[in-house]
């Protein structure tokens, strides 16, 4: 069986290492898209969390739950792709330091 | 065949105000396509569809009443709530009219997406358990950055909007494992019963139930724009749509701390020892650098953007305070903040032109002469954001640091009161600009008929709301 073999730390632990990973590539790399990327990393790291304390612990909102959160990160993917594409169009570049309009 | 009837837990008639808005909102997407380059109609349905979301709000009696298995809840707080997003929505939507004719923003959706924003607001306000509450954080967050970069060939609006979205987007991530990890460590997604866990002294110094609470603070922060995660909001503030700006700074703040005054003050109420630190240094952090960084800007936006920092600080002492005298200051102040930011905004559009939008506070030297009664009402407006007798954010204020005291947190209100004062200087600054300097140019002043109606609306209720708050108090403090 599964509990036996793999205890919940060790999900938890898979889940927080991804999380901070997506942290840190959204602090870190300059790429629209790469920190687009590093925020559903952290999203999907949030969903492992939620499963596994379903799995473990018998209970079935956590399920529900990252059911939701897929929704609304499909939600922003698409709105968060469009805004990137309404500023390529003004500005063809994809690296964030160049958006310097506004005093950062 | 059997009717199919919705569970007893389901109640329909509690979701009223959901459902009515929602219809209208996509009432005016269809109306959209059939309606040509003429946006009055949707106009006139957006605000008939806020007025019968604000009645259909008082469809269910008694309250408080609960719907689907205790994860929605009417009662006082979230009635009262309903009434300030509809009314800010309301003038959100006065507001844009002329400025989207002037600007040249001809998009219908425009006025679905604050309605379906309104409908996030309501659901976040309304929520007793996280997923919900999750939901309606990020319906309104979606609609927003949309609405922030509704000026697609701006390049300002543009970046506005990818700012906003990229560090809301960041705020999510923290708000949603904070979330996990409470779901984790109590078992439940539903506050009550998450209130009912941490009762027991042992499961309040679980480690993972204290990182999730931090997570928490760290997410609601950066929605309700608090220090140290302020840094999006002066940029979104200043790029977006002056209107946008205005309806942002009031509703979704206003959705995003009943959120917090739930979570905190219903579900952790037992826990208060460990996160009422965190939270008053939160507090105080916002009051501080959003007044020094409202000192040196000098676009009236930014200013206003900074000043709304501050304030998320004094509001967040209402949630610390966490007992019915807080939730009650929240309330009267949102409905006092509200007033008085749509006025000020309000005369900021009046001052700006197609393609000159006259945001620095130099633009507004000599206003007094030229334009006597909008100095005067803009006037109004700043010293009530001050915080001055007789005006609205005095008694908003008051009541607040009362709340506070009330629990015994004199410090925290000494130093709000400090930081009041020092709001005074940069409030003053721009009195002291259209009162005491000869005008630079020529005022072109577009005079329109809408948005002069909201300043006008504006200017009343902060009075009237000051010298006469005790109505508005009593129905407050239920």
């Amino acid at each position: 069986m599964l509990e036996e073999t793999v205890p919940l730390s060790h999900y938890l632990m898979l889940s927080a290492t991804l999380f901070v990973i997506g942290v840190a590539g959204v602090l870190i790399r300059r790429n629209v898209i790469v920190v687009f990327m590093s925020i559903e990393i952290m999203l999907n790291a949030v969903n492992i969390s939620l499963i596994s304390f379903d799995h473990y612990m018998n209970l079935s909102n956590g399920q529900i739950f990252s059911f939701m959160v897929m929704c609304v990160a499909a939600a922003e993917v698409s709105v968060g792709l469009a805004i990137i594409i309404a500023m390529h169009r003004n500005k063809p570049t994809v690296n964030l330091d160049d958006f310097n309009l506004l005093k950062w | 065949m059997e009717p199919i009837l919705a569970p007893e837990s389901i109640d329909l008639i509690a979701l009223a105000p959901v459902i009515v808005l929602s219809v209208f909102a996509m009432m005016v997407l269809i109306v959209d396509l059939f309606g040509g380059r003429n946006k009055t109609l949707l106009v006139f349905i957006s605000l008939v569809g806020l007025l019968m979301t604000a009645i259909s709000a008082f469809a269910k009696n008694p309250i408080p009443a609960y719907s689907f298995n205790d994860s929605y809840i009417v009662d006082h707080l979230s009635l009262f709530f309903i009434c300030i997003f509809t009314i800010s929505s309301a003038l959100a939507i006065l507001l844009s009219v002329e400025y989207n004719e002037r600007e040249g923003i001809r998009a219908g959706e425009y006025y679905a997406l604050i309605l379906f924003c309104t409908v996030g607001m309501i659901l976040l306000a309304s929520s007793t358990d996280m997923i919900m509450i999750f939901l309606g954080i990020e319906i309104v967050s979606i609609c927003l950055y949309v609405l922030a970069g509704i000026r697609r060939g701006n390049l300002a609006s543009n970046e506005a909007a990818l700012k906003y979205f990229l560090l809301g987007a960041f705020a999510t991530g923290f708000l949603l494992y904070g979330m996990t990890l409470v779901y984790g460590s109590t078992g439940s997604t539903n506050l009550f019963e998450i209130a009912d866990f941490v009762k027991n002294p042992e499961a309040q110094s679980n480690p993972l139930l204290l990182m999730g609470l931090v997570l928490l603070i760290i997410g609601f922060g950066f929605k309700v724009a608090s220090v140290p995660f302020h840094m999006w909001a002066p940029d979104v503030y200043q790029g977006a749509p002056t209107p946008v700006t205005a309806f942002m700074a009031v509703g979704p703040k206003a959705a995003a701390f009943a959120a917090f005054f739930r979570v905190f003050a219903e579900a952790f109420p037992e826990m208060a020892p460990s996160w009422e630190v965190l939270l008053s240094s939160i507090a105080v952090l916002s009051m501080f650098f959003g007044n020094l960084g409202a000192i040196m800007q000098t676009n009236i936006k930014r200013m206003l953007a900074f000043s709304s920092i501050s304030h998320a600080g004094y509001i967040l002492m209402a949630v610390i305070a966490k007992n019915s005298l807080g939730a009650s200051s929240l309330l009267f102040y949102m409905l006092a903040y509200a007033f008085t930011t749509f006025g000020i905004f309000g005369i900021v559009i009046l001052l700006g032109r197609k393609g000159e939008e006259n945001l620095e506070i130099e633009n507004y030297s000599g206003l007094a002469y030229k334009h006597p009664i909008i100095a005067l009402s803009m006037t109004v407006f700043l010293l009530s954001l001050a915080g001055l007798p007789p005006f609205a954010g005095f008694i908003a204020k008051f009541y607040i640091f009362s709340a506070a005291v009330q629990e015994g947190l004199i410090t925290l209100v000494i130093i709000a009161v400090l930081n009041s004062a020092i709001s005074f200087y940069y409030y003053l600054k721009v009195v002291v600009f259209m009162y005491m300097k000869e005008p630079e140019a020529e005022f072109r002043i577009s005079l329109t008929p809408l948005t002069l109606f909201v300043v006008f609306v504006g200017v009343i209720a902060t009075v009237s709301l000051g010298i006469f708050p005790g109505s508005i108090i009593a129905l407050a403090s239920h």
